[in-house]
C-alpha cells in the first residue's frame, strides 16, 4: 500500500514551488496521513517558511483540503507536517545552514524536482540547476554522511531528438548518445557566461545599448537611460546565452538547453551518486491534471499554453510539426501519483536493471499531434477569444509546413512591423496617433514572441520519439488494485477527446486570463475603472506636467511671442526667420538631454527686463497659454482640488509662464532666471525639473507634505518624464508621444486624451499681435 | 435705392406659392428656405430710421439740455470733485460699429465739459458687470484713442472689477431682501456718468448702472430663473420682474447718494449697410435683382466651403455703419422713457396672433461672442433668450408649440473666454437641463470658483456663474414651448441641450408636427436687423 508505506516518512522535496512540486505536497499531505515534508526552498526576501506558506499552500491545489480541515485545521496540520527549508541547487552544499543540515539528513527519501524548466534558459543558468543542481544534492547527502532514496524527476526528452523507440535507459548507454564530458560542459558553460559578459561591456557594445535606451525613452535624464541601458545589457546577455544554449543543444542533438543539461545532469548524479539510492521518473510534457487535486488543475503559464492561447489569439497563422506525429503530453496528476509509487517500492537493487521510469503517453496511448491541432481549433471555434472591440477572433487552420517555411514568413511580418514602428517613432505624433503606434510596436513583439515559439517548441512538435513504459508499467502491474485506484499513473486512462475540450483546454483560458466574453454592455471600461481609481479620493498628491499636459505649447512658443510683442515690421521677420533657422538644431537639442536645452535656450532672455516680461506675460497667458490650454486637463486638476488632493505643477518652463497658474495648485515647481539690476541675466538660478530632477522634486514634495507617492497621481506626456510616472502608484499618460504611448499600453496604465478647444485658430508661428505702446492696467 | 426714399416700417409677409425663399441666418453663414404657403407668415424689420445729421452737436444738445429733473452736466461739474465715467462693454451695439463709436463721441463731450470745469479726478470705467474684460484693442476702438492713451496708461480707464474685495461695496438692501452691491469708485464719486447705447428695448435705465457696476452678490437677486420666468418678456421693461429689481436697486443707489447723470443713446437699423457685400441682408427677398442674387449665391456657396476660422475672422472683422437716431440726458427714468419711445420706433412691428411654430435663423454674434466663438449654450441663449423674448404682449409662438432655429451649433468654445462654459456644458448640462435644477445643484459652486473668479480677473473669461445666466435667460421660453428643435446644428451638441436637432427645415417641420399637429402655422421672425414683434 502506497500511503501506508509513505506514512511515517521524511521526504524532502526540491522545487516545491513549481507545478510539478506544488501537486505532489499536495498529494502527500492529502494521502499520505502521516508523512513528514521538508520543503528545500529558496528563501528569498520573505524567508523559506513565508515562501511556503505564500507560494505553496495559498495555492488553489490545497482547496480540497483546507476545505475539508477548516482554515484553522488546514493550518495546524500543516505546521506540524511541513518543515520549511531555505536552501538552493545552484549553491554547493546547497546553502543550507545548520539547521536545514539537520532537517535534510532526518529525511529518508529526497525527491528532487527542482528544475529550470524554461525552454529558454540561459545555458548557463540551465547547466546550474538542472546538471549540477542533482549532483550537488548527492553531494550535500554524502557529506552529511546519509544515504536517503533519492527520486530525481527528469524528462523524457534526454533521449534526444530521435525517431522512434525511446527506452527506458541511462542516457549513456543509448546508441544515439553523443559521448561528451559533462564536466567540460559545465566549465565551457560558465566560460561562454564570463565571455559574454566581457563582450557586453565593450565600448561599442555599450555606446550601442545606451543608444537604444535613448531610442526606447527619449531625454529620460541620465539616471533612468543608465537603468535602461543595464536592463537592456544584461537582457542581451541573457539572449547570447539562452541561443548559446539552444546552439550547444542542437550540436548534440537535444531538442533544447533543458533536455540537454537534464541528460548530462542524470549522467553526472550517476557519477557522483556514492552510497545514495537514484530513481529517476522521467516525465513527458506536463499538462494541467486529469482529476486531481482537481480536474484541470494547472500553475503557471507552461509550455503548450503560450502557443495555444497565441494561436487562438490568430496570431500563429501557422506552426511547424507532423500531423502523424506525436505529442507526448501527460497530465501531473500521473507523474505524481508515479513519483509517489516510486518513492513508496524504494530503490531497486543494482541487479534489477537501471532505476528509471518514464511517465509518457506516446507509447500506449498516443495523441497524434494532427488530431490536437483539430481538437484544439474545433474548441476555439466554439469558444472564440475576443479582441479590443469585442469581436471574436477567428482561428486559423494550419497547413504544418516546415519550421523553416513558417519562420520565414513571421520574419517578414516582423521586420516589416519594426520597419513601420522605426518610422513611426521618429514621426511627431501624439496622442491618438500616437496611440497606433503602440498597437504597432505591440504586434511586433507579438510576432517576435511567435517566432521565439517556433524556435523552441517546434522541435516538439516535429519530434517523432516513442517513449517506452515497460518499467513503469511493472511498476503498474504490481500494484494492489487499491493503489491502483487510488495513485492512478496508467496513460492509458486517458481519453484526448476529453482531455482536451473539457479539461485542459478550459483551464488554459482561465490560467492566461484570455477574454472568454465579449465586453459586457454598459459595464464599466478599463479606462473608466482606472478613471475612477484616479479620481478616488483617498489619492494624496496629483502632480502635473504642463507642456503637452495642460497646454499645446512649449518654452519656444512662449519666447517667440513674448519675444515678437514689441517688433515691428523687418525686425519681426527677421526674429521669425531666426528662429525657423535654429530650429532643427533646438528639437535635436531637446531629443537628447531636455536640462540642457533649457539652459541654452533660456539665455535668450538676458537683458530682457523683468517689468516689461511681466505685463507681457500676464497678456501671453490670455492669449498663447490658455487659449491653447486642454480644458479637460484644467477640469481634471480641479477635480483634483475637489477630492482634497494636493496639486503640483513640476514644469521647465519659467516662473512668470505659470505664474497665472497658480491659483490651481499648491505648489509649483518651475524653472527661475537670475535677475541683475531690473533685467533677466538668462542663467537658470537652479537645476531646471526634468528627467530625474523633476522626480526628485516630486519626491521631496512628497516627503515635506507626508504623502505617500503609491497613493498619488501624476500626469506627464513624454518618455522623459518616466522617472516621475514611475514613482507614483497611479501614472497617467496624456497624449503621449509614441514612446510613452508603448509604455503606458504594455504597463496599464491609464492614457488621456486632451485636446484643445475645438474651433481655436491653428497658427503656425505663436508670435504676439503687435503692441508698440503702453499697456492698459 | 432704397435709401434715399423715406425709410418703411416693419412688415408681416403672408407666404403663398409665388413668394420668394426666405434668407435664415445659420452662424457665419446662411440658408434659404421656401416656407409652406398658405400657414406661415414672414416678419420683416422696419428700414433703418435716418440718423441724426450732427451727432456730435446733438450729444453737446442733450448734456446741456437735460430731461427731467438733472440740471445741465456743467453745472453738476466742480473742480476737486470726483467724476466717474461709466460706459456699455463690448457686448453694444451689436455688431460693433464703425469708429467713431457713439461711446467715444460722448466720453469726448464729456471730458471737455469736465476739462473746462476743471475736474481732475476722472475714472472710465467699462460698466461690464461679470462679462470678460475688454483688451485694449476694444476699448480703444469704444473710447477712441485719444482717450485711451490719457486715462489708460496710468490706470484711470479701466475694465469693471466685480471681485475685487477692495473695489466692491453694498449699498443696502432692497424693499424686497436684495443686496445692491456696487462699484465704490463709482459709490464714492460726486458724479457718475453712464454712457449707454441702448441697442435693444433691455438696455439702459437703472439696469445700466445697477447692473453694469455690480456683481454677483447684487445680480443673483434678479438673474435667476424666478426672475426671468417672470419677465414677460424681458425687452418689455413694463412687465420684466428683471427691470423691476434693478428699478428697485436704482432707488436704493440714488439713497445712498449717488447722483447718476445717464446719457442714452439709441442707433438704427443699419446693421449690414445700405451697400456693401451684406446690403442684401436688409432687404426683402422678393425685391432682390438678379444681381442680388447671384452675389447671394456666390457668397452662400463661397461660405459653405470655407474653413470656420475663416469664416470667423471674415464676419467679426465686420462693423455696422450705425447711425445715431436720439441721444437724451439726465434722469435716470425720464431719459429711458423717451429712449424706450426712440427704439419702438425702429424695432416695433404689428403682428395679429400666435402661431404653432415659431422659426429663425440664427447670426454669428450674439452679447457674449464678440470676437469669439458662438458656442451652443450661446445658441440656447440667443435663440431662446433674446429672440424668443422680443416682443410685447404675448410671445410669437402660443404655449406649447414649437421653436426651430437655425445654426450650426458646433460643439466648439473659446477657451479664454469662455472657460467656465467649457465645464458647464460638459459637466452640468451632462446632468440635467432643468434650469430649476440647474441653479439650486451648481450655481453657488461655479460663481464662487477661486479659478473662475482668477480667469475673469485676470484674463479675459466671463465669470463663472455667466453661463448659468445664459441658461436662465432662455428658462421662460423653455416653459412656454413644447419643443426646440435646431436645423444643421451638431447632432450631440444639440442634444446635449436637451433639444432635438434636424438636417433641413423640411425635417424640422415634420418633427414639429409631432407636437403641435398636423399642418402648423409658422411665423418666422427675420432677425436681424432686429426687430420685436408687438403681438396682440
Amino acid at each position: 500500500m502506497i500511503s501506508e508505506s509513505l506514512s511515517g516518512r521524511r521526504i524532502a522535496i526540491t522545487g516545491s514551488t513549481g507545478f510539478l512540486g506544488t501537486a505532489l505536497v499536495e498529494r502527500l499531505l492529502r494521502s499520505a496521513p502521516d508523512c513528514q515534508l521538508v520543503l528545500i526552498v529558496r528563501p528569498g526576501r520573505r524567508g523559506a517558511a513565508r515562501r511556503v506558506e505564500r507560494d505553496i499552500l495559498r495555492n488553489d491545489a490545497f482547496d480540497t483540503l483546507r476545505d475539508q480541515l477548516g482554515t484553522d485545521g488546514f493550518t495546524e496540520m500543516t505546521n506540524r507536517r511541513i518543515t520549511a527549508v531555505a536552501g538552493d541547487v545552484t549553491t554547493d552544499g546547497l546553502g543550507l545552514d545548520p539547521e536545514g543540515r539537520a532537517a535534510l539528513a532526518s529525511c529518508d527519501t529526497v525527491i528532487h524536482s527542482a528544475a529550470a524548466v524554461s525552454f529558454d534558459s540561459p545555458l548557463d543558468q540551465a547547466v546550474e540547476v538542472n546538471l549540477l543542481g542533482p549532483v550537488r544534492l548527492v553531494e550535500t547527502l554524502a557529506e552529511l554522511g546519509v544515504a536517503p532514496h533519492l527520486v530525481a524527476v527528469s524528462t523524457c526528452y534526454v533521449a534526444g531528438s530521435r525517431r522512434g523507440a525511446a527506452p527506458e535507459e541511462p542516457v549513456d548507454s543509448s546508441p544515439f548518445f553523443v559521448d561528451v564530458d559533462w564536466r567540460t560542459e559545465v566549465d565551457a558553460a560558465r566560460r561562454i557566461r564570463r565571455e559574454t559578459e566581457s563582450a557586453s561591456r565593450t565600448p561599442e557594445r555599450l555606446v550601442g545599448f545606451r543608444s537604444g535606451a535613448r531610442r526606447e525613452l527619449g531625454a529620460a535624464g541620465t539616471p533612468s537611460l543608465a537603468a535602461k541601458t543595464e536592463q537592456l545589457r544584461s537582457r542581451w546577455v541573457d539572449d547570447r546565452m539562452a541561443e548559446s544554449g539552444v546552439a550547444r543543444a542542437s550540436s548534440l542533438g537535444f531538442p533544447d538547453a533543458y533536455a540537454y543539461t537534464k541528460a548530462l545532469g542524470e549522467i553526472a548524479t550517476a557519477e557522483s551518486k556514492g552510497d545514495v539510492p537514484v530513481s529517476v521518473v522521467r516525465p513527458a510534457i506536463i499538462e494541467s491534471a486529469l482529476a486531481e487535486p482537481s480536474p484541470g488543475w494547472i500553475r503557471g503559464f507552461r509550455m503548450a499554453e503560450p502557443v495555444i492561447i497565441s494561436y487562438a489569439r490568430g496570431l500563429l497563422k501557422e506552426f511547424p510539426g507532423v500531423p502523424e506525429g506525436t505529442i507526448d503530453v501527460i497530465p501531473v496528476d500521473l507523474v505524481v501519483a508515479a513519483i509517489c509509487a516510486v518513492a513508496a517500492r524504494g530503490p531497486l537493487r543494482p541487479d534489477d536493471g537501471p532505476d528509471i521510469v518514464q511517465v509518457a503517453s506516446s507509447s500506449v496511448n498516443p495523441l497524434r499531434y494532427g488530431k490536437l491541432v483539430d481538437l484544439v481549433r474545433e474548441w476555439f471555434t466554439e469558444h472564440p477569444i475576443y479582441d479590443d472591440l469585442g469581436q471574436p477572433i477567428p482561428v486559423p487552420q494550419w497547413s504544418f509546413p516546415g519550421r523553416g517555411r513558417v519562420k520565414k514568413q513571421l520574419q517578414r511580418a516582423g521586420s516589416t512591423l519594426e520597419y513601420a514602428q522605426k518610422v513611426f517613432d521618429v514621426l511627431p505624433v501624439r496622442g491618438r496617433q500616437a496611440e497606433v503606434g503602440a498597437r504597432l510596436e505591440e504586434q511586433r513583439e507579438l510576432v517576435q514572441r511567435a517566432e521565439g515559439y517556433v524556435d523552441l517548441y517546434g522541435a516538439y512538435a516535429e519530434c517523432e520519439a516513442v517513449y517506452g513504459m515497460d518499467r513503469l508499467l511493472a511498476l503498474w502491474e504490481s500494484l494492489s488494485s487499491e493503489d491502483q485506484n487510488s495513485f492512478c499513473f496508467d496513460p492509458r486512462i486517458i481519453d484526448w477527446d476529453i482531455y482536451a475540450p473539457e479539461i485542459h483546454l478550459p483551464s488554459v483560458v482561465k490560467a492566461g486570463r484570455v477574454p472568454m466574453k465579449p465586453p459586457a454592455r454598459g459595464g464599466e471600461s478599463r479606462p473608466a475603472r482606472l478613471r475612477r481609481q484616479v479620481l478616488a479620493p483617498e489619492r494624496h498628491l496629483a502632480a502635473f506636467d504642463l507642456e503637452n499636459t495642460l497646454i499645446a505649447s512649449n518654452v519656444v512658443a512662449s519666447y517667440a511671442w513674448l519675444g515678437s510683442r514689441h517688433l515691428s515690421g523687418r525686425d519681426r521677420v527677421r526674429f521669425v526667420a531666426r528662429l525657423v533657422a535654429e530650429a532643427p538644431a533646438l528639437l535635436s537639442l531637446d531629443r537628447k538631454d531636455r536640462s540642457d536645452f533649457l539652459r541654452h535656450f533660456y539665455r535668450r532672455y538676458d537683458g530682457a527686463s523683468v517689468d516689461q516680461i511681466t505685463t507681457d506675460a500676464k497678456e501671453k497667458f490670455s492669449e498663447l497659454i490658455l487659449a491653447k490650454s486642454f480644458p479637460a486637463a484644467i477640469r481634471r486638476v480641479r477635480m483634483h482640488r475637489e477630492l482634497g488632493h494636493r496639486t503640483l505643477l513640476i514644469t521647465g518652463a519659467l516662473d512668470f509662464v505659470v505664474e497665472p497658474f497658480r491659483p490651481l495648485f499648491d505648489d509649483i515647481v518651475c524653472a527661475e532666471l537670475g535677475v541683475v539690476d531690473g533685467s533677466y541675466d538668462g542663467q537658470l538660478t537652479s537645476v531646471p525639473p526634468t528627467g530625474e530632477a523633476r522626480y526628485q522634486a516630486l519626491v521631496d514634495h512628497a516627503e515635506a507634505h507626508e504623502l505617500d507617492l503609491r497613493e498619488s497621481v501624476a500626469y506627464a506626456d513624454s518618455a522623459s518624464d518616466l522617472p516621475m510616472l514611475e514613482a507614483v502608484g497611479f501614472p497617467v499618460a496624456v497624449n503621449p508621444e509614441t514612446r510613452l504611448a508603448g509604455i503606458a499600453r504594455k504597463r496599464g496604465w491609464l492614457v488621456e486624451d486632451f485636446q484643445k478647444s475645438p474651433g481655436m485658430n491653428r497658427s503656425a508661428l505663436p508670435l504676439a499681435p503687435r503692441r508698440t505702446v503702453g499697456t492698459s492696467r | 435705392m432704397t435709401g434715399h426714399l423715406a425709410p418703411r416700417p416693419g412688415f408681416v409677409l403672408d407666404v403663398d406659392r409665388n413668394s420668394p425663399p426666405i434668407v435664415f441666418h445659420h452662424g457665419e453663414g446662411f440658408r434659404l428656405e421656401k416656407l409652406p404657403a398658405g400657414r406661415s407668415r414672414v416678419i420683416y424689420p422696419a428700414e433703418p430710421l435716418e440718423g441724426l445729421p450732427d451727432p456730435d452737436g446733438a450729444i453737446r444738445h442733450a448734456l446741456l439740455h437735460p430731461i427731467g429733473d438733472s440740471e445741465p452736466l456743467p453745472a453738476l461739474l466742480n473742480p476737486g470733485m470726483k467724476l466717474t465715467i461709466a460706459f456699455d462693454d463690448i457686448s453694444l451695439p451689436l455688431p460693433p460699429m464703425r469708429r467713431p463709436d457713439i461711446r467715444q463721441r460722448v466720453i469726448e463731450a464729456v471730458l471737455d465739459l469736465a476739462a473746462e470745469a476743471g475736474v481732475d479726478d476722472v475714472h472710465l470705467i467699462a460698466a461690464l458687470a461679470i462679462h470678460r474684460r475688454m483688451t485694449e484693442d476694444e476699448l480703444r476702438h469704444a473710447v477712441g484713442d485719444r482717450v485711451y492713451d490719457a486715462f489708460a496708461p496710468d490706470g484711470r480707464l479701466y475694465n469693471h472689477d466685480a471681485e475685487d474685495p477692495e473695489g466692491m461695496v453694498v449699498l443696502g438692501e432692497t424693499p424686497h431682501g436684495e443686496d445692491v452691491q456696487f462699484s465704490r469708485r463709482a459709490a464714492e464719486s460726486d458724479l457718475v456718468v453712464y454712457v449707454n447705447i441702448n441697442l435693444v428695448a433691455m438696455d439702459g435705465g437703472h439696469k445700466s448702472t445697477a447692473t453694469g457696476l455690480s456683481g454677483y452678490t447684487g445680480l443673483r437677486h434678479h438673474h435667476n430663473v424666478h426672475t426671468m420666468r417672470n419677465s414677460r418678456s424681458f425687452m418689455d421693461r413694463e412687465n420684466s420682474a428683471l427691470h423691476a429689481s434693478n428699478w428697485r436697486m436704482g432707488k436704493v443707489i440714488q439713497d445712498a447718494g449717488v447722483k447718476i447723470f445717464q446719457i442714452e443713446t439709441t442707433v438704427n437699423n443699419d446693421t449690414f449697410g445700405r451697400s456693401g457685400p451684406l446690403a442684401l441682408l436688409q432687404k426683402r427677398e422678393w425685391e432682390w435683382s438678379t444681381r442680388d442674387r447671384m452675389q447671394f449665391l456666390g457668397m452662400k456657396s463661397g461660405l459653405e466651403v470655407m474653413p470656420t476660422n475663416a469664416k470667423r475672422k471674415i464676419f467679426s472683422s465686420w462693423q455696422a455703419p450705425y447711425a445715431l437716431t436720439s441721444v437724451q440726458a439726465g434722469e435716470i427714468e425720464a431719459v429711458h422713457e423717451v429712449t424706450t419711445v426712440n427704439v419702438y420706433k425702429q424695432h416695433l412691428v404689428s403682428v395679429e396672433g400666435q402661431t404653432d411654430v415659431l422659426t429663425m435663423g440664427l447670426p454669428y454674434i450674439c452679447p457674449y461672442n464678440v470676437n469669439s466663438i458662438m458656442n451652443p449654450i450661446l445658441v440656447m441663449c440667443l435663440g431662446l433668450g433674446y429672440f424668443f423674448n422680443l416682443y410685447r404682449g404675448r410671445p410669437l409662438v402660443r404655449e406649447g408649440g414649437v421653436l426651430i432655429m437655425s445654426h450650426p451649433t458646433p460643439w466648439e468654445f473659446n477657451p479664454v473666454h469662455h472657460p467656465s462654459y467649457i465645464d458647464f456644458f460638459e459637466q452640468v448640462l451632462a446632468d440635467t437641463t432643468d434650469p430649476i435644477e440647474i441653479e439650486r445643484k451648481y450655481e453657488k459652486q461655479f460663481a464662487e470658483d477661486e479659478w473662475y473668479i482668477h480667469l475673469y480677473r485676470n484674463s479675459y473669461a466671463y465669470h463663472g456663474v455667466h453661463p448659468f445666466y445664459m441658461w436662465y435667460w432662455g428658462s421662460h421660453a423653455l416653459e412656454h414651448l413644447g419643443r426646440v428643435i435646431i436645423v444643421g446644428g451638431n447632432p450631440a451638441a444639440v442634444r446635449r441641450m436637451g433639444f432635438q436637432s434636424a438636417s433641413t427645415l423640411q425635417d424640422a417641420l415634420e418633427m414639429a408636427s409631432d407636437v403641435v399637429g398636423p399642418e402648423p402655422t409658422i411665423t418666422h421672425i427675420k432677425n436681424p436687423p432686429i426687430l420685436m414683434a408687438d403681438v396682440t
